[in-house]
């Protein structure tokens, strides 16, 4: 089949989530400029300014614009994409809110970046682990062939009629961002194809003019929208699932499922990471493995909706599970932990425990995972800062 | 004279607005100017509200709800993704009050209307932010009472000049710019057909005179919407083209006249009703200054 067949490329994250996006025939691109987003909405506005790409460019003021913007241009039925990182995304919070309770199926690129003060650009996943109860479908890059598919599956899974609720797609500052790696270009027809045009129910209507996003009171059906939202995404799994396959099938792809089970059959002890951090994690089983220790690594795909029953097979039988954040929560663990703990909560006796790691960019070596898996085997359960200076 | 104001209705009954509300009259003359095929954005404001609760609307257009520092954004996207289908001869046009629009939203403002999307934004000036309860915004004028600007006993009424949002809009040279207000609904339709023939980003400013804001008899919105242009404390004016045009009433009636029907001006003494007169009088010199160049 001719149409299947990709074209092998060298290129960076960010040229890889561009590609994503002309290749999901999107017709509204709104964004700001932000290190390390900048390279993606430039190769965008390269590909317009070329005619590679057949679509609407707004150079917006803020991002808190941007996600207006696109939030209007997508219920005029469009589709339509925008592209942030760190403050930006804090920036556009309120407006996240909207979208989602909009039901208008947006997809967004997050390159992670660490929040200030102290200004910091590298790496780090805080800005959208602070994002997860907006009611954006959350997933989780490990390489720059996932970041490009992401994009095209985040359409598909964002525009059908049992979801419609928005997706962002992550992938990490600098280390997939701005970082070459091989990638299979999908096919643009196919492509078009797999997602055809977008096909929204509840779009601006001039025969039937309607208010979008108009006033509720107590008694009208607030609570049920927001239930439905609940349930539209709770139940997404099933959905997301068998979309990955026909993914997978269609382009001859290789996505995880919402989970990647790495080295865990018969595993005592593992990790749960999500990003780019899972290769150095995954490199770490391997020599450990290969030293007789029975580990594994399950990688977070999507982070939301939460893959809990993946989890919940993946650690039966386990000895220790330690959860790794690339992110920072003040006031009780790590946001990652307590979704696995509530996952697992009376239906697994598995010891957990929590590590913060690579805030600001901070490197996750192989001796720290190493030293994360002795903590596992040994350790008591306090929350462990790794790679960071003891005072 | 003929009758320049389209029979037409865009708004229905069961509207929510107060009685005697400037602002309902600005949406009914605008959309009668506008016409049906029109998408209007409506940040926070009195106006997400005015139409009426879910899944009703008062009015025979869509209307998309947007935050409220949202308005220049949201009809930017509105434009491009109309744009993007070959829809160009449907008309977008964001409604927002004073506070969304001088105050939060203004960078909004300001980039789309830099950005020359073919795009009608209308303020909607009731001059404080009065769906939250008449709390001061960049639009309040000198020596009004608020319920944040309150007469007490140290600290009283706004003590600020009147930010001109029109003005601001004037010196980044948008295309069209104007202001106007319900006690001249002619002139106002004339304003809405000019924006319409325009291909770029608009901007018009309507005073709407609130009556539970503005402490008047809610049977008065004309009769200070009137005065408030005879007085030049709200000049009536048009920029296009780079040439400001502005509107000389045939008659001045005292100022007084427009600040004792409203009581938010109830507590000026003589002298400092002097002053705003003053600061009237100054910015009528400076815009006759530019009207001359």
């Amino acid at each position: 089949m001719e149409s299947i067949q990709s074209s092998r490329r060298i290129m960076t994250g960010n040229e890889a989530v561009a590609t994503g996006v002309k290749l999901s025939n999107v017709k509204v691109i709104s964004a700001y400029p932000i290190t390390p987003q900048t390279t993606i909405v430039e190769k965008l506005a390269e590909m317009v300014a070329n005619g590679e790409l057949d679509a609407k460019y707004i150079e917006v003021e803020s991002e808190h614009s941007a996600m207006a913007s696109v939030t209007a241009s997508e219920i005029t039925g469009v589709r339509s994409y925008t592209a942030s990182s760190s403050h930006g995304i804090l920036y556009m919070h309120e407006n996240l809110h909207w979208a989602s309770g909009m039901r208008v199926p947006i997809v967004m690129s997050v390159v992670n970046r660490a929040i200030g003060p102290p200004w910091s650009i590298w790496g780090e996943q805080t800005e959208t682990f602070n994002q997860r109860d907006t009611g954006w479908l959350q997933i989780y890059c490990e390489s720059n062939q996932e970041a490009m598919d992401s994009i095209i599956l985040g359409y598909k899974i964002a525009e059908n009629k049992k979801v419609l609720l928005p997706v962002m797609n992550m992938l990490d500052a600098f280390t997939l961002s701005h970082t070459s790696e091989p990638v299979d270009v999908r096919n643009l027809k196919t492509s078009y194809d797999y997602l055809g045009d977008l096909d929204l129910d509840f779009k601006l209507d001039f025969k039937n003019p309607a208010g979008y996003g108009s006033l509720v009171a107590p008694d009208g059906p607030f609570m049920e929208m927001r239930k439905d939202m609940r349930d539209s995404m709770y139940n997404a799994s099933g959905l997301i699932k068998s979309e990955i396959s026909n993914f997978n099938e269609v382009f001859d792809a290789e996505l995880p499922g919402l989970t990647e089970n790495f080295m865990m059959e018969d595993a005592d002890y593992a990790l749960i990471t999500a990003g780019a951090i899972s290769s150095t994690a995954k490199y770490t089983v391997r020599k450990l493995r290969e030293r007789g220790q029975k580990v594994g690594l399950i990688r977070l795909y999507f982070y939301r909706p939460f893959p809990g029953e993946e989890i919940l097979k993946a650690v039966r039988g386990l000895k220790g599970l330690g959860v790794v954040e690339r992110n920072v929560s003040y006031g009780q663990r790590g946001p990652t932990f307590e979704d696995v703990v509530s996952a697992l909560y009376r239906r697994a006796d598995v010891p957990i425990r929590n590590y913060v790691v690579g805030l600001g960019g901070r490197d996750i070596r192989v001796k720290d995972y190493e030293k994360m898996f002795e903590n596992l085997i040994e350790g008591d359960n306090d929350m462990e800062w790794i790679n960071v200076a003891v005072r | 004279m003929p009758i320049t104001i389209p029979r037409e209705e865009y708004m229905q009954k069961g509207h929510t607005a107060c009685a005697g509300c400037g602002a309902t009259l600005s949406m009914r003359y605008v959309l009668k100017g506008m016409g049906p095929k029109t998408a209007v954005t409506v940040p926070a404001c009195c106006w997400s509200v005015i139409p009426g609760e879910f899944p009703y609307t008062a009015l025979d257009v869509p209307l998309l709800y947007t935050t409220f520092a949202s308005a220049g954004a949201s009809i930017s996207g509105l434009r491009e993704g109309l744009d993007s289908q070959g829809k160009e001869d449907y008309n977008v046009v964001a409604f927002a009050g004073d506070g969304g629009t001088a105050d939060i939203g203004l960078q909004g403002l300001s980039a789309a209307m830099e950005r020359g999307h073919n795009v009608l934004y209308i303020m909607y000036d009731n001059e404080a932010y009065m769906n939250t309860g008449i709390q001061r915004s960049g639009s309040t004028p000198y020596g009004a009472w608020t319920t944040t600007t309150p007469v007490g006993l140290k600290r009283d009424y706004k003590r600020e000049k009147k930010k001109y949002v029109a003005d601001l809009m004037m010196a980044q040279n948008v295309p069209y710019v104007a202001t106007a207000t319900v006690a001249y609904p002619e002139d106002l339709e004339r304003k809405i057909s000019t924006a319409k023939s325009i291909k770029g980003p608009k901007f018009i400013q309507i005073l709407s005179p609130c009556p539970p804001g503005w402490y008047y008899n809610s049977a008065d919105t004309i009769k200070v919407s009137r005065l408030a242009v005879e007085t030049r404390v709200f000049p009536l004016y048009e920029f296009k083209n780079g040439k400001l045009t502005l509107f000389k009433p045939a008659k001045k009636p005292n100022i007084t006249e427009y600040l004792s029907l409203q009581g938010r001006f109830g507590h000026l003494k003589e002298d400092e009703i002097k002053e705003v007169e003053a600061a009237v009088a100054e910015r009528w010199e400076s815009l006759l200054r530019k009207e001359q160049n």
